[in-house]
């Protein structure tokens, strides 16, 4: 792996991808639709039987989730990406890609869906109740996190997807994209701190 | 009519000039979530719905002339678009109407229902727009036929 690295550091970017292996790439991983669909078919379950256990599993196990899937990607991941070699990249961004694209969306409607029907629940979505600034503050928060995400981050990663699967890849576009991917997925992992605060100050006052 | 630099079936689709279809589907998108935000803030008694209101048909003119812009650009991967687009606008399509039932189960109903709903549309079509655009933009452009 570090011999392959050496070799073609010297190499323009788009020679480097030219170079590279060509990993087999799905766009969608097919095998993992079905569970989307348990976990949407319980969600919709816990939301139609009203179960505050049931609500609060999905919202703290989808949010738990998507704050460590978010920092650990922003913040450790991303980094390291950015200092691979072309080919290493796009070896790790066919089979990383593709598992985000069907992940992060499933966590983020779990926790967002179950989130509001807690809060409906608690009754913090009332504009009387005294935790009631904190909720509108974490939904600012979750509304700029999906600008980002749905705007900038989720598109980069499926430009990245179908780049790697023509003949040709370009390496220096996938560069350009990877960063994309890594600087967004750096500010939504800084934005899941603020998050973490809302969420702690609301299960603890 | 818009046009490409680029021959097609040819050349670096990375260096296309388009327009900014994706950075206006996103303050759509930016100002429907607004929207959402402030009706939601003021569940369930609701406030004046003017400025959710407002912000709403502003998202939606900037996505009506977002696929306005778009339905004239010539020389595009317009089958990797619809691919893209239609996949995704299945995908949001599901969890918009999640978040419709959600809405309804809540008993949420009259005007407020109505802008989350126009919401829920816009944020639906807004992000599948965004996708299919910017897969496509960087895929070849098929050649005329003879």
């Amino acid at each position: 792996m570090a011999d392959t690295a050496l070799t073609t550091s010297s190499m323009s970017p788009a020679a480097e991808a030219r170079a590279a292996p060509r990993p087999q790439v799905e766009i969608v991983p097919i095998r993992g639709l079905p569970i989307v669909a348990a976990v949407l078919v319980g969600l919709i379950s816990a939301v139609a039987t009203n179960r505050l256990w049931a609500l609060d599993f999905f919202h703290v196990v989808g949010g738990g989730m998507w704050t460590a899937i978010d920092l650990f990607v922003g913040f450790i991941v991303g980094p390291i990406l950015g200092r691979l070699s072309i080919p290493a990249r796009m070896e790790f961004s066919a089979r990383f890609m593709p598992k985000m694209l069907i992940l992060m969306p499933t966590l983020v409607i779990v926790t967002l869906t179950a989130g509001w029907q807690l809060a409906r629940h608690e009754g913090f979505i009332l504009s009387t109740h005294t935790h009631h600034g904190w909720v509108v503050a974490s939904m600012v928060i979750v509304g700029v996190m999906a600008v980002i995400a749905l705007g900038l981050l989720e598109p980069a990663n499926l430009a990245v997807l179908f780049e790697l699967k023509k003949p040709q890849p370009n390496g220096e576009l996938i560069g350009r994209l990877m960063k994309r991917f890594i600087y967004t997925a750096g500010i939504t992992g800084a934005m899941q701190v603020a998050t973490l605060v809302i969420m702690t100050r609301l299960a603890t006052t | 009519m818009i046009t490409e630099p680029q021959t097609p079936g040819s050349g670096d689709m990375s260096a296309r000039r388009l327009p900014p279809v994706a950075q206006v589907a996103v303050a759509s998108m930016a100002l429907v979530i607004a929207s959402g935000i402030y009706v939601a803030a003021h569940l369930p008694q609701g406030a004046s719905l003017g400025p959710a209101a407002g912000l709403l048909c502003a998202s939606g003119v900037l996505l009506l002339a977002d696929i306005a812009v778009i339905s004239r650009l010539r020389d595009f991967a317009w089958k990797v678009f619809f691919r893209v687009g239609g996949w995704a606008l299945l995908a949001y399509g599901v969890i918009a109407g999640l978040l419709e039932f959600v809405f309804v189960f809540d008993h949420t109903r009259g005007s407020v229902l109505l802008v989350l709903t126009l919401s829920l549309l816009v944020f639906a079509i807004d992000i599948p727009l965004i996708l299919a655009f910017s897969v496509a933009r960087y895929q070849p452009v098929p050649a005329p036929g003879p």
